[in-house]
């Protein structure tokens, strides 16, 4: 057996073992490398950022913990942004073990900017069978939502009594992991003309563009690039940033293992030819 | 604090036990398994009452019951018994009255998808797409959208000009699964980066 067809047939364990060596080494030597913003996303902070002061923001969690090391940084760099905007942020979601992750970062970004629960945030928590919901909040968000995650009264919260449907909503935050943002678009976008922004994962960013290329979405954070880039944007940076250099070494070996393996296939085809 | 370290712990080495998994299936790896799904299985169904039965259900029976809106509370009877009949499911032989509520759920899906799907989807994709051709990107979307749909006709044999209309649609297809690809690749190093990043940075403090 000569070198190429060696590694044609590697132990895939090596491939394991040099991902890890790829993912830990930038992580813990930190090399700094230049994040470079792109369009969508661009266009996602510049629809929070041109929001007036004490516009209400709908941040909905549709994701869960698999896909947090994606969205969960877009999570907090979008909350930043908003608290430092003074934008009046109601926190939802429509996948049950997605909303605990929205609570962790409300309660890590809201003391940063000194906000208060009720006053500058609400979380109204979860509730399933989300086609009827994103209907229904076009008529009355109390039709489903009459309290907070708490148990108490949404009329209880000053900035909540203005708001009853989309028309009281400046904009909506999908961050999702599947077809929960898909929904938003169709039924609140399409049917109520909700203004939406959309932060997925890498896996179903490709499937946005083409809401974001019909101007159905504002703007697209995808993956944790998209992730980094908002980060780079509100000059705070996170694991987003700081998981960058990895995601390139890694792409990097890849795309190296991805080229060495198809020319060991060819030359080994070619002598078995032979 | 301590809850909050012992939380860091028990998260370490559940995702240690799932990654031996890349060396070799082990009891450990299954152990961990099995806790997350039996843990996300207990957590949905706190979560459905705390968030949906009692909210939906109990509470406004009993607000109504005592506002005396009693057709608003006796009507949620309906809803509650479906929602029991729905349950019959796990009994082979009554299996059949499990489809009454069934059907009420695919009914309205499939009523709100369908409008949704055409207002929301493909009335505005289609008018995204008849764009004015002008440049060379408006061309190539023509060019994309009409391959590709000559790719999925299947009503004439794929020869002659048909052939290589549907060969270049195989192209645009291939384009999009690359893209599509590249970016669930992306993906998945980001999820073992979160990973890592939870190890040396919430767990071992070598990131900081």
């Amino acid at each position: 057996m000569n070198l190429w067809e060696r590694i044609t047939t590697i132990d895939r364990r090596i491939i394991y073992l040099l991902l890890t060596i790829v993912v830990i080494t930038p992580l813990i030597i930190k090399p700094k490398i230049l994040v470079r913003v792109s369009q969508p996303v661009r266009d996602a902070f510049n629809a929070v950022d041109q929001l007036p002061a004490y516009s209400v923001v709908m941040i909905s969690i549709d994701f869960d913990p698999s896909s947090a090391p994606e969205v969960q940084p877009m999570l907090l760099a979008i909350l930043r942004h908003a608290f430092k905007k003074d934008l009046k942020v109601i926190l939802t979601g429509q996948l049950a073990l997605g909303l605990p992750i929205g609570e962790i970062a409300l309660n890590q970004v809201a003391p940063e900017y000194s906000k208060v629960y009720g006053k500058d945030y609400v979380n109204i928590g979860y509730r399933p069978g989300y086609s009827a919901l994103m209907v229904g909040i076009g008529r009355e968000i109390r039709d489903f939502f009459k309290t907070d995650y708490r148990g108490t009264p949404l009329d209880s919260f000053e900035f909540m009594r203005s708001v009853h449907n989309y028309q009281d909503i400046a904009l909506l935050v999908s961050l999702a992991h599947g077809a929960v943002a898909d929904a938003w678009i169709q039924f609140a976008g399409a049917r109520f003309k909700q203004k939406i922004i959309v932060g997925c994962t890498g896996v179903n960013a490709p499937g946005m563009f083409q809401y974001y290329s019909a101007h159905q979405i504002e703007g697209i954070i995808g993956g944790l690039q998209g992730a980094s880039e908002y980060e780079a944007l509100v000059q705070k940076p996170g694991s987003a940033t700081l998981g960058m250099p990895a995601q390139s070494t890694a792409h990097g070996l890849l795309i190296l293992l991805l080229i060495i393996g198809n020319i060991g296939f060819l030359i080994s085809r070619k002598r078995g030819k032979r | 604090m301590i809850g909050d370290i012992i939380g860091t712990w028990i998260a370490a080495t559940l995702t240690i036990a799932i990654f031996s998994f890349l060396y070799r299936d082990n009891p450990l790896y299954r152990a961990a398994e099995h806790i997350y799904v039996g843990i996300s299985a207990g957590f949905a169904v706190i979560y459905a009452w705390a968030f949906d039965v009692y909210p939906m259900l109990v509470d406004t029976f009993k607000t109504n019951l005592s506002a005396r809106n009693y057709l608003e509370a006796y009507i949620l009877i309906v809803p509650a018994l479906l929602g029991v009949i729905m349950l019959l499911r796990s009994i082979p032989k009554l299996v059949w009255i499990s489809r009454i509520p069934l059907s009420f759920t695919i009914g309205i899906g499939a009523g709100l998808g369908l409008i949704a799907s055409v207002q929301g989807y493909l009335l505005p994709q289609i008018s995204d797409t008849l764009r004015p051709l002008i440049n060379l990107n408006n061309a190539i979307i023509y060019i994309g959208v009409i391959t590709t749909l000559t790719y999925f006709y299947f009503s004439k044999e794929h020869k002659g000009a048909l052939g290589a209309l549907s060969r270049i649609g195989i192209v645009f297809i291939m384009v999009a699964f690359g893209a599509s690809f590249g970016y669930t690749v992306m993906a998945r190093v980001s999820l073992l980066i979160g990973r890592f990043y939870f190890l040396f940075h919430d767990w071992l403090p070598l990131i900081r």
